[in-house]
């Protein structure tokens, strides 16, 4: 579209970039100080001195940081669990969503209802509790892996994609080159799917290693616990879980947990930004 | 629906009609198979749940298991009574809905207010980088959330407390004040909702016929009048779709983020449903109650549906927008 930009237009354009900017810049501050803070002495951060640059540059924090045997374990188990929980995440709900998206698949209306219905109704904290208590999953690597680990959600949006954005006669050509129907999923449907599988990869990436709620409930045994887990004690219930005697180190080592422990979600997002779009849009419109 | 489907069914009998059908290929085994896993999930970790909300009107033991506990008095109802007749039953109810409400008012509408003024900067790249920003927020798990604002409110040195301070303020922490508690949780709720709540609208901005403004250009509107008589009409739908969505679990304050915010000197104003209700599953003293934590969490789903379907309702006779 070619639209003439008056002198009015333009004064409602740098308006509007200045305006956002602002927006941008207050949104991004938080952020800017928990730097500024992992980067300065501790007496400079207590004192209160720092804003969003660092004071006295110093890196004893992050020295320090690598030396905390729980925040090492807990980032060590955050890993494996993300790991394995999104290769079966990504694999149960690719798996499912197909089949629902094939018209000749007659058993679809029910197993879709069986699906939905859970978004509206659920058994709660308790009963769930009880359940994986029997299942003697308590404790074990299972009960943070496995509760939460297929989105109904999300096989809804996997399924509008393959619906709309992959050529039903694609399936048909590769069935009449016979292929079978697992092998239209392998052959055709998955290498189409590369966007929508990227979303699902991030989506399972960042519930796995931010959840907390499932450590909360089903592990005691702080060997196993996730890093938002041990996060919980360092950062907030606070009960001497820091060790160490000097207070002030404490407290700006809060600062460079919060670094260390975010980074890797912070670095990886901007590069799965266009495919979330897609996917938060999809979800949104068919949702 | 219905008829995209048979057009497709007669589409298949006439292009690739095979010849011999085998069992597997009749049946489409192969492709139920491929959805048993996430099938066989959902029945044991959503279905038995649901039937395990049967403990709310027992008097649930672990010894006597689901099915061999006895009934409570008054017709089973005995856990609903005694919640509804919680000296502090008010308080939760209140609180709960506080913060529900005040969330669902600010991260309804203002990713809606963002998405269309973002919408109307044209260079492209500087819009792009403003929203890789705004997500940024997102990403930031809810404990870490929680540690920066303990972090940021801190009573001595926190960052927060010193703006506080340049304008009057002279107490400590504010999280420990009841008064503050709404507050702090909307807010940094937007911080971590406004950049990813947009994304859905600016994706239906992005589709918005051209003609549309094209037309309105030639009927004279400037680029506000296209915001609201053009772009602003285009989303209403979807606005309306997210925001029966949410209604529906007006109930349902996000639980971590409330339970970490969650200090003694706060309780107040803190105290929701769920927070509520782990602290009678799993007391720091005495017995865990869990038939009755279910039953309030079972309280909590009966009035969430509640609103949803009468939220439903009033939007398709008010908007003609409505999820079923």
């Amino acid at each position: 579209m070619n639209r003439k930009s008056t002198g009015g237009e333009l004064v409602f354009d740098i308006a509007l970039m200045i305006i956002f900017g602002i927006i941008g810049l207050l949104f991004f501050i938080p952020f800017l100080h928990v730097i500024a803070c992992s980067f300065s002495t501790p007496t400079e951060v207590v004192s209160g001195n720092v804003g969003i640059f660092p004071v006295k540059f110093s890196l004893e924090g992050y020295k320090n940081v690598f030396a905390k045997e729980s925040l090492l374990t807990g980032f060590l188990n955050s890993l494996f669990y993300t790991g394995l929980g999104t290769v079966i995440q990504v694999s149960l709900q690719m798996l499912c969503a197909y089949p629902l998206s094939r018209k000749d698949f007659k058993a679809k209306g029910i197993i879709n209802v069986i699906l939905v219905l859970t978004m509206f109704i659920s058994g709660g904290m308790i009963p769930t509790y009880i359940l994986i208590s029997q299942l003697h999953m308590l404790n074990t690597i299972w009960a943070i892996i496995i509760p939460g680990c297929v989105s109904v959600f999300n096989i809804i949006v996997i399924r509008t994609y393959i619906t709309s954005s992959i050529p039903y006669e694609l399936q048909e050509a590769a069935k009449i080159d016979g292929c079978g129907d697992f092998g239209i999923f392998l052959r055709v449907i998955l290498p189409l799917s590369k966007p929508i599988i990227l979303v699902m990869i991030l989506y399972a990436i960042v519930g796995y290693w931010n959840n907390y709620f499932n450590a909360l409930m089903y592990i005691q045994d702080s060997e196993l616990f996730p890093l938002q887990r041990v996060l919980q004690d360092l950062l907030i219930t606070n009960s001497g879980a820091l060790g160490g005697t000097d207070i002030n180190a404490n407290e700006q080592l809060k600062y460079v947990i919060i670094v260390v422990s975010s980074i890797p979600l912070l670095v990886v997002y901007p590069f799965f930004q266009k495919y979330f779009e897609k996917g938060v849009t999809i979800g949104g419109v068919k949702g | 629906m219905n008829k995209e489907n048979t057009l497709q069914l007669s589409q298949e009998d006439f292009i690739s009609k095979p010849k011999a059908q085998s069992f597997f290929s009749k049946y489409k085994i192969t492709l139920f198979l491929m959805t048993l896993p996430a099938l066989i999930y959902i029945v044991i970790f959503h279905y038995v749940p649901i039937g395990g909300l049967v403990i709310a009107f027992k008097d649930y033991d672990s010894f006597s298991g689901i099915w061999g506990s006895p009934w409570t008095s008054m017709g089973g109802f005995q856990h609903f009574v005694d919640f509804v007749n919680l000296p502090n039953f008010g308080v939760i109810l209140k609180n709960t809905l506080t913060l529900s409400v005040l969330s669902i008012v600010f991260n309804s509408l203002l990713p809606i207010v963002f998405a269309l003024f973002l919408n109307e900067i044209r260079a492209h790249r500087y819009k792009r980088f403003i929203q890789t920003i705004m997500y940024a927020p997102y990403f930031i798990s809810t404990v870490v959330l929680v540690g920066m604002l303990f972090a940021f409110f801190n009573g001595d040195n926190g960052i927060f407390t010193r703006l506080l301070r340049t304008f009057g303020y002279d107490g400590g922490s504010v999280m420990e004040n009841p008064d503050y508690f709404a507050a702090i949780y909307v807010i940094s709720g937007v911080w971590q909702g406004l950049g990813w709540w947009s994304i859905v609208y600016m994706g239906t901005l992005a589709n918005v016929d051209p003609n549309l403004h094209d037309a309105a250009i030639i009927d004279g509107a400037g680029r506000l009048r296209r915001i609201f008589y053009v772009n602003f009409p285009a989303i209403v739908p979807l606005a309306v779709t997210m925001f029966i969505m949410s209604i529906g679990n007006v109930l349902n304050v996000g639980f971590e983020k409330v339970w970490l915010m969650q200090l003694q000197t706060n309780l107040s104003s803190s105290e929701i449903i769920s927070t509520y209700v782990y602290r009678v599953s799993f007391p720091d003293f005495g017995l865990p109650q869990f038939s009755y934590a279910t039953a309030i969490g079972l309280f909590n789903s009966a009035i969430n549906i509640v609103i949803l379907i009468i939220a439903n309702k009033i939007s398709k006779k008010v908007s003609e927008t409505s999820l079923w």
